[in-house]
């Protein structure tokens, strides 16, 4: 189903802002947990994995991006890309640049 | 219905999606800002694992937690807020910001104990005690302290935010459905929730 362009004609109900602070919730109950377990290197990949999927939960939902026009989520991705490359060069310039 | 929306939006002089969007941009700036920090940390926690570990380990993980719990909470109650207000429902809307600055009020009286709990074991910035250990545990602490400082300072802008939303709905800033400066404002509310999202696993829980 095609989303409402404007974001300001969808109001979000009640309902649906408790069931994502419960996923919310559940999620954060899961890196707390998956923290204690050792997974060695990977320890920091699956507490970033959690929070990213918490992060798209309040950006998509509180945050209303899903329901805005596709122009914002062009954006978002840019201003995310951007980011990430400024990750992977850092890293590269340290572990290979002397 | 997304018409009659826009018509009206003319009418009014009014440009609520670009209104969000300036928002969002701000926010991207945001982003870059956290995000340089955010390398900082990836980086210096590559070079000093063993030391990053150590530390982590002085951290309240509980403090920590009740904290993310609070956030989550007041952003929700903040989206809420958004959606009495678009419903017609002041008192209720009026309710839910007060909830959420209550929220905000707790996460900072936390930050206290937990910041005062820690100057009282003689580790600040620039500490004797700190500056004796090794040099991993003083960028650990170092970024901490400006991390979750920053954060902290990013709360306190976004309590002003609302408490003069809270003003602008009481007084009946808001008529119809011209709730766009609520919406912004929750927009900068979610942020520092978000924020606080990747804060919390990466200094409270890896270790």
């Amino acid at each position: 189903m095609q989303q409402e362009n404007n974001a300001h004609g969808h109001i979000v109900g009640y309902g649906t802002y408790a069931f994502i602070w419960l996923g919310l919730l559940a999620f954060t109950g899961i890196t707390v947990v998956a923290a204690g377990i050792n997974l060695g290197a990977w320890t920091v990949f699956v507490a970033l994995g959690i929070a990213s999927i918490k992060g798209l939960m309040v950006m998509n939902v509180f945050m209303h991006l899903k329901f805005e026009d596709k122009i914002f989520k062009i954006f978002a991705g840019v201003a995310f890309i951007t980011l990430a490359i400024f990750l992977v060069l850092t890293f590269a310039d340290y572990l290979f640049v002397r | 219905m997304s018409g009659q929306w826009e018509t009206q939006s003319v009418h009014l002089h009014r440009d609520d999606a670009g209104s969000r969007m300036g928002m969002w941009l701000f926010l991207f700036t945001e982003l870059i800002l956290f995000g340089g920090l955010f390398i900082v940390y990836a980086v210096y926690r590559y070079a000093h694992q063993a030391e990053f570990h150590l530390a982590a380990q002085e951290l309240h993980s509980t403090i920590g937690f009740i904290n993310t719990i609070i956030l989550l909470t007041s952003s929700m109650t903040m989206a809420m807020s958004i959606t009495a207000l678009q419903k017609g429902n002041k008192a209720l809307s009026m309710a839910l910001v007060s909830a959420t600055l209550i929220l905000a009020g707790a996460f900072l009286v936390n930050k206290f104990f937990e910041w005062a709990g820690k100057f009282a074991n003689g580790i600040y910035p620039g500490s004797p005690e700190l500056m004796n250990r090794p040099q991993g545990e003083v960028l650990y602490f170092g970024l901490y302290f400006v991390m979750t400082g920053l954060h902290a300072l990013h709360v306190v802008i976004g309590m002003a935010l609302l408490a003069v939303n809270l003003s602008f709905i009481k007084r009946n800033v808001y008529t119809g459905e011209n709730t766009v400066k609520l919406e912004t404002a929750g927009l900068y509310w979610h942020l520092v929730d978000l924020i606080w999202i990747f804060l919390f696993p990466l200094f409270y829980l890896l270790h």
